[in-house]
């Protein structure tokens, strides 16, 4: 069944009202969006071309047991290999991966777990992605930190222990644009060892500038691989064009970042498909920038505010594990984050097995860090939330736990140089 | 075991011949490094080492054993030599291991960029451990920069596949003066042992240990596998094991005049 991901939004003038409606039912009303905006850097890449080659002629269904069972026999595992692990020939075999990862998983990280924190600063969003809860048609309380209120924020989560930050905004140049990013990545690096962000893809000067202002990471999720599927939930706004957002790690790489995230948000097109083309997308930057810190991430639909419904559909927790043992088969040394859209025992779990980094103490809000952290309710104002979280564990309730489970966590391993 | 038998690096003396790298940290590896396997010197990953987190790395390490902090996560000889002069600020000693790569996959050094940062930081007066790939002119070029030993790789970083460049390593033993310490790869005390027979200096392993079943007890493993091969090659190996068989009787007897 398609998901319903449509919400109303009954405070709408009656324009706005008519031109959310005619982007939703007529694709003719929206813009082109494998065409770049005049002021969007080109860049000269083959690599999406190459992912979208190897995935185009992917077939999930047309692997069997006795190709899974090869690949789990070889030592090095090849894309064919990796492909077979993806279909659901290999569901029967999930254990057994499980296993093969974990030994993988250990060889190239020891027993260690990365703790971060994200931290949201502005929700304005200028984007219409039906399944966002910062979408721009979405009646939600909007808010954009002050340069104050955000070091205020830093300060409570750096009080926590936590030393990796990873700076969130909504889509929205106008409203937080790249100085206002910049500003408040110099001030992360006075607190925290290592700065990440999660904004709206840039040009490569830009992310050389956020570079210069402490930046050292930058994630983009893809959303889905499959244009097609992804001009029908990206209806209006710069996010709308998918060569732009694929060659964001790129852009970033060039400018200097030591290293780059890479996710299809799983649940909105062929799951197994779009896992493929994550890990291709590493793959290949991998090989052309060997130097890189690369990771993969996983997220999973998860309800929004005004529409509950939404959900991961088809892509439940076991098919979430096989995914992240082929990630972790396929691309030994790179990271995996599991983030709290994820349950607390589905993390626990996971961490033994593949993902090398989880986040703790997450609020997904505008500036509500000390009322979450202290219990003390702040004196400003909130934003709401991206979306809900399942994991609601705190910095040092998340620490513990993972020691309980064997593990050590680690909060740095960084040097900005 | 002889105790005149020292290794020495950059003047300074050790009794141990096993070294701890720093790829997976933990208290206990620690400990049983020290306490089990007799380690003097152990790499710290200055890049995990700079943290706040309570349980920081360097209040681990024991009283009396020196601490060798390296450059990872360094890409080029500039970004070691910030690195190695950040780790001297902060109260690590003067000894550096240089490590620099552009490789995230597969963590191989780069040699060229090894040798640029080893110059500068032995001009700085420091004991500059190069962690490199074997190639004999690289490690001439080393000596020539300063360096206080030579640490090739034996294989891959992590992956326990031992002495995968045996031929070349051996090499740099015959041919280099310095301390030759194989660094990377050594993933059981056989092949320890195996690298101290040929002449190895010191053995540095970090995997090994910390994905060994019981610490201690491989710790112990390595002690004494490090120790037979270096009396192995103290006392000179048996003709049987440096040139192969040979016939016990002379094939030249028959000759008379």
């Amino acid at each position: 069944m398609e998901q319903q991901f449509l919400i109303k939004n009954e405070s709408l003038p009656q324009g706005a009202l008519e031109r959310k409606h005619r982007l939703e039912t007529d694709p003719a009303a929206r813009t082109s969006h494998m065409e770049y905006l005049p002021d969007m850097e080109q860049i000269d890449s083959n690599i999406r071309e190459t992912v979208m080659e190897q995935v185009g002629g992917f077939d999930p269904g047309s692997y069997t047991v006795r190709e899974v069972r090869a690949a789990l026999d070889h030592e090095r595992c090849s894309l064919e290999d990796f492909k077979a692990l993806l279909s659901p020939a290999a569901e029967p075999f999930l254990e057994e991966m499980a296993q093969r990862a974990r030994m993988e998983t250990s060889r190239h990280f020891g027993n260690t777990v990365y703790l971060f924190t994200p931290l949201y600063i502005a929700n304005y969003c200028e984007n219409y992605c039906v399944y966002c809860g910062f979408n721009c048609y979405n009646h939600i309380k909007r808010m954009r930190l002050t340069l104050e209120q955000i070091e205020h924020e830093m300060q409570v989560i750096a009080q926590s222990g936590m030393e990796e930050i990873l700076i969130l905004t909504g889509e929205s140049r106008a409203r937080s644009d790249v100085e206002y990013i910049g500003e408040a990545c110099r001030l992360a690096r006075k607190y925290f060892r290592m700065v990440g962000l999660e904004i709206y893809p840039v040009n490569t000067e830009e992310y050389r500038y956020l570079h210069q202002c402490g930046a050292d990471y930058v994630t983009v999720f893809q959303e889905t691989y499959d244009p097609d599927k992804y001009e029908t939930l990206h209806l209006q706004g710069r996010k709308r064009v998918w060569p732009y957002r694929f060659e964001a790690q790129e852009r970033a790489l060039r400018g200097g970042m030591r290293g780059v995230a890479c996710s299809a948000l799983l649940g909105l097109s062929d799951f197994r498909t779009d896992a493929l083309a994550s890990a291709l997308h590493v793959y290949y930057l991998q090989r052309k920038y060997p130097q890189a810190e690369l990771s993969l991430s996983c997220p999973r639909l998860r309800p929004i505010l005004n529409n509950d419904k939404i959900g991961p559909q088809d892509v439940g927790e076991r098919q979430l594990c096989q995914i992240l043992c082929a990630y972790r088969i396929f691309l030994p040394y790179v990271g995996i984050t599991v983030s709290s859209r994820e349950s607390a025992a589905f993390r626990d779990g996971i961490v033994k097995i593949a993902a090398t980094k989880v986040s703790a103490g997450v609020s997904t809000g505008i500036g509500d860090h000390e009322s979450k952290y202290t219990g003390v309710a702040g004196d400003g104002e909130q934003g709401d939330e991206q979306f809900q979280i399942n994991d609601g564990r705190s910095f040092s309730r998340m620490y513990r736990d993972m020691e309980q489970e064997g593990l050590q966590p680690v909060l740095n391993d960084y040097l900005y140089v | 075991m002889n105790t005149t038998d020292k290794l020495v690096i950059g003047g300074h003396e050790f009794q141990s011949r096993f070294i701890l790298g720093s790829g997976k940290y933990s208290l206990k590896l620690i400990e049983a490094a020290v306490r089990d396997a007799g380690a003097e010197i152990i790499t710290l990953a200055l890049r995990r080492a700079n943290t706040k987190q309570e349980e920081s790395i360097l209040d681990y390490i024991p009283q009396g054993v020196t601490l060798l902090p390296n450059t990872s996560g360094a890409r080029n000889a500039q970004e070691a030599v910030r690195i190695a002069r950040l780790a001297r600020e902060l109260g690590c000693g003067d000894f550096v291991k240089i490590e620099i790569m552009r490789d995230a996959k597969y963590l191989l050094p780069d040699n060229a960029e090894t040798i640029k940062a080893t110059e500068t930081l032995a001009k700085e007066g420091f004991v500059v451990l190069p962690y490199m790939y074997p190639d004999l002119n690289v490690a001439r070029d080393l000596v020539d920069a300063g360096a206080a030993a030579i640490m090739p790789l034996g294989a891959p970083i992590g992956s326990n596949k031992g002495l995968a460049t045996k031929e070349f390593i051996q090499i740099l033993i015959d041919e280099i003066d310095l301390p030759v310490i194989v660094d990377a790869g050594i993933g059981r005390p056989s092949q320890a042992c195996e690298a101290m027979e040929m002449g190895a200096a010191a053995i540095m392993a970090n995997t090994a240990l910390a994905t060994a079943g019981d610490l201690p007890l491989m710790a112990a493993a390595f002690r004494q596998a490090i120790e037979a091969g270096r009396k192995a090659y103290l006392s000179g190996l048996g003709r049987v094991l440096t040139r192969g068989a040979s016939a016990s009787d002379p094939l030249t007897g028959f000759l008379h005049d």
